[in-house]
């Protein structure tokens, strides 16, 4: 009846316990919380069921921001652990939980808050800085969302019922295979990255879709924002990198569930092709997370240097050039795999190659700055934090890419330090920037300053206590993934120091969340009334604030860059595009659940799969397929909203 | 890199070094110039030339698409030449002849086969100074990677396949060795200690390993590959001459032939 799922899965030992307690009674506070306010209907009519793309926005980053706490947590308790586990000492973690927290930290903040704040931001900027209501498919968007929502909820569920993989967040073969992990932890991973990775390929394909096609008239690419260059060659990485990782995993899943053997040890199968494979899509999903946020910085900077972005041009090459070159630097993750020099060396120069049109783009920002009026709000703090840090994490990575420097380097914790350097100053500190820059135009007021500059420096000071001397430990030879090491090492006071800076990013967080909550009880106060609370350029600074359900009352004539600008300038007042144009009746898409019944059901598809429950995935799969056959007989897809 | 002991420790170490300070060339300036035009240019400072519309220079972007052009050009041509003189593969020259330790990583230790000794070990690693040590890797459990940090890079280990590694200790000294890829539940146990003894020593505890009880054949090493961790340093009397050939090939017996997988 339940496969091979029995009562042992819920019982785990008093510390998944505690998790499993704080989910369980999270969930139902919620829930109670809703029904007490009587907000169920508003919930579902208003939220879970919208095709509207500022909502599902608004969604990505709720659940963003929720997988980023847990991941956090995760990443306080290998802190612990590793400050605790020397010598006699075990630590408070048996081995085996250690290494499901450090799979679940890497697993969740790649796929479940990097990924989906980029898309979180892509939906809410894109459609109003290209003069467009909607994207290209509504209808689809909102599936991405659910799907991703879906495998999120895959992963907090390993943590309630059986338990998660052991493997690391890649899963490299043959450790992934039946052989080595018999049980469900990488069933989980990988039908969690499956259904996630399934809505981020749709949702690529429907950015690309929408930048191409859905500009407003007059808006060429070479008037784009480059926020939205960005986002597009983000998007197309997604589309040519993420059918990769879906085959692989697909191939491993063969392995493990039919016995074939593609990466298996012996019987032929061989692990240095899932190497080759799940980097050819994970260097790529680098830059798919990175690029957005370089436009992030790109907007940031003029509006808040009061000037021009310089090198528009320089910003557009540089961004296509990554986005070619991130396909051709995969093997510089696997130095160490025994490929010849030549083939090291190429992959080797290939990735210096991609730092130059970073280093451009790097150049152009502070030339932008250069003679520029510059305001120190929130954005640019984070931005000036973000340039630091960067090009000592970019400095780490070019070292890295001379193969016999990596040598001695990889898998080290000078490796786990030089990607949290780039991830968190690139992504991070961009998605900071963008939600303290972009908060009036979703909300409708801004956020308070205070809370915010508090945030940023315990992250900028927690940040270096917390990966200086993981830079270190790894030039004394320190791996990563140790549960335990002996003390004649003497790295317990540089582990203890990492805690000490992981704390402090942890409070960094709480002023964070103080931040969110100062400025919703001032936000009076705090109303953006004008629309254009900061100076902006782009046209979603000519809409009112927060954003009208059909966004753009008339949709604009673009005659240049920086289209709002060109239009303050010739007098156009603030909120101008909010105003209603020939057309009363605009058209939007209607609300449907089918998007949130589908996500379900291969929800309950995967979970059957896991748990080898052989009756209940093909029912799911088959409520999947009917819920594609409702969606082809709706005739009513779209409603009107009179202006 | 701190505490190199070895030759290609040492040069792999000056490559860091150097490829770092040429970075920082570049970097530091750029971060100066950061904080120097936030300075500068803040809204505040009325003395400042402020030129709103200024957008473009070819001249300047040239630049600096031309100035990490140029480190990149230093960069890879340091990158092809070390990845070549540094390739794990190449063998190390010397006056005195290599010896070849046979590695494979078990479920979660390492077992060191020295053939032409007849000696094998487990989580211990002797090696004579100033000898380049020939070392050929395989695995007979999840991939890890053999890195003994004081003597150089490492390199991965896989089933059924085998990877080299050539090391050379400057002189006797005790180092740690370790896994340096992530292989299952055991693997922070997967340390061992690495000593580098002078040539007659090296004999000496050749001889006397060699007159230990246990011996190591493929009965005695399917017993060892059981997993098991944080296990005690171990020594054999190598019986099979040709056991490290049979771990390898252990896994083509289901396939056509008997193709070696060992590139020698």
């Amino acid at each position: 009846m339940f496969g091979t799922l029995t009562l042992s899965a819920f019982a785990q030992g008093p510390i998944v316990l505690g998790a499993q307690l704080f989910i369980v009674l999270g969930g139902l506070c919620i829930a109670g919380l809703v029904t007490y306010l009587g907000r169920w209907r508003w919930l579902w009519d208003e939220w879970l069921t919208s095709l509207d793309a500022k909502k599902i926005g608004v969604m990505y980053m709720i659940v963003g921001v929720v997988m980023f706490v847990r991941g956090g947590i995760d990443a306080l308790m290998m802190r612990l652990q590793q400050a605790l586990s020397v010598g006699a000492s075990q630590g408070y973690l048996t081995p085996e939980h250690f290494q499901q927290v450090f799979t679940g930290h890497g697993t969740i903040m790649i796929f479940f808050v990097a990924m989906p704040v980029v898309f979180g931001l892509l939906n809410l900027v894109v459609p109003p800085q290209i003069g467009a209501r909607d994207l290209a498919f509504p209808f689809l968007n909102a599936l991405s969302f659910w799907l991703f929502a879906g495998g999120a909820a895959l992963v907090m569920l390993s943590l309630v019922v059986g338990q998660f993989a052991t493997t690391g967040w890649l899963a490299y073969p043959p450790l992934s295979e039946l052989q080595y992990s018999p049980g469900v932890g990488v069933d989980y991973w990988m039908w969690a990255l499956q259904i996630s990775g399934a809505g981020s390929l749709i949702a690529g394909i429907n950015f690309v879709t929408t930048i191409l096609t859905k500009r407003a008239p007059g808006m060429t690419l070479m008037r784009m924002p480059i926020f939205v260059w960005t986002a597009l060659g983000s998007m197309l990485l997604v589309i040519f990198a993420f059918p990769v990782l879906t085959a692989t995993l697909a191939m491993l899943g063969l392995d493990r569930y039919l016995g074939f053997h593609f990466f298996t040890t012996g019987g032929g199968g061989n692990m240095m092709m899932y190497v080759n494979l799940i980097w050819t899509w994970g260097h790529p999903e680098v830059y798919i997370l990175a690029l957005p946020f370089f436009g992030v910085f790109s907007e940031v900077v003029p509006v808040f240097s009061q000037k021009r972005l310089f090198g528009y041009t320089s910003m557009v090459v540089a961004t296509m050039t990554i986005v070619f070159f991130s396909f051709v630097v995969w093997l510089h993750h696997f130095f160490t795999m025994g490929a010849g020099a030549d083939v090291n060396a190429f992959f080797g120069i290939m990735t210096m190659v991609i730092a130059i049109p970073t280093g451009v783009k790097i150049f152009n920002w502070l030339f932008t700055m250069f003679r520029g009026r510059i305001i120190f709000a929130l954005p640019m703090l984070w931005f000036l934090g973000f340039v630091a840090l960067f090009t000592l994490g970019g400095i780490a990575g070019v070292l890295m890419a001379i193969p016999p420097a990596d040598f001695e380097l990889h898998n080290s914790l000078f490796l786990v330090a030089h990607f949290h350097t780039m991830i968190v100053s690139g992504v991070l500190f961009g998605l900071f920037a963008a939600i303290s820059y972009w908060f009036p135009k979703v909300f409708g007021f801004k956020l308070e300053e205070r809370w915010g500059v508090r945030a940023f420096w315990l992250w900028v000071v927690g940040f270096i206590l917390a990966f200086g001397p993981l830079y270190l430990l790894g030039f004394l030879g320190a791996t990563r993934r140790l549960d335990h090491y002996p003390a004649g090492l003497g790295w317990q006071p540089l582990f203890i120091i990492a805690g000490v800076g992981a704390v402090l990013i942890a409070l960094g967080v709480g002023c964070q969340g103080a931040q969110i909550v100062a400025s919703i009880r001032r936000r009076v106060q705090l109303r953006d009334a004008t629309g254009d609370p900061w100076g902006g350029r782009t046209l979603e600074w000519a809409l009112p604030s927060p954003l009208p359900e059909h966004t753009f009352g008339h949709i604009p004539q673009v005659e240049s860059r920086d289209a709002w600008w060109a239009m303050k300038k010739e007098g156009h007042a603030p909120g101008v595009l909010g105003v209603p144009g020939t057309d009363r009746i605009i058209r939007v898409p209607a609300n449907t659940p089918l998007p949130l019944y589908m996500a379900g059901a291969l929800f309950l598809a995967c979970f059957a799969l896991v748990w080898h429950i052989w009756w209940l995935w093909p029912l799911s799969l088959s409520g999947f397929l009917g819920c594609i056959i409702a969606r082809s007989f709706a005739h009513e897809t779209e409603r009107p909203v009179t202006l | 890199m701190f505490g190199a002991a070895g030759i290609i420790a040492r040069q792999e170490s000056t490559l860091i070094i150097e490829a770092l300070l040429l970075m920082l060339v570049v970097g530091i300036p750029v971060i100066a110039l950061a904080g120097y035009f936030a300075w500068r240019y803040r809204a505040g400072n009325k003395d400042a030339r402020y030129e709103p519309e200024w957008e473009h220079s070819a001249m300047d972007e040239l630049v600096w698409w031309a100035v990490p052009f140029e480190i990149v050009l230093i960069l890879g041509a340091l990158a092809w030449l070390s990845a070549h003189t540094l390739d794990p593969y190449r063998p190390l020259a010397s006056s005195a002849p290599p010896l070849t330790v046979e590695v494979v990583s078990l479920n979660w230790k390492w077992l060191f086969i020295y053939p032409a000794q007849g000696v094998a070990t487990v989580n211990y690693l002797a090696i004579p100074a100033a000898v380049p040590v020939s070392f050929r890797l395989t695995s007979d459990a999840p991939m890890n990677a053999l890195w003994i940090p004081a003597l150089g890079g490492q390199e991965m280990t896989m089933p059924g396949m085998v990877t080299q590694l050539h090391l050379m200790a400057d002189g006797p000294g005790e180092y740690t060795g370790l896994s340096s890829n992530f292989s299952g539940e055991g693997f922070a146990g997967m340390q061992f200690p690495v000593y580098s003894m002078t040539q007659e020593e090296f004999a000496q505890w050749v001889a006397q390993t060699k007159a230990a009880t246990s011996s190591l054949d493929w009965n005695s090493y399917e017993a060892l590959a059981q997993p098991s961790d944080n296990n005690p340093a171990a020594f054999y009397r190598l019986s099979d001459p040709n056991l490290y050939t049979e771990i390898v090939n252990q896994f083509m017996a289901s396939t056509s032939g008997g193709m070696m997988m060992d590139d020698n």
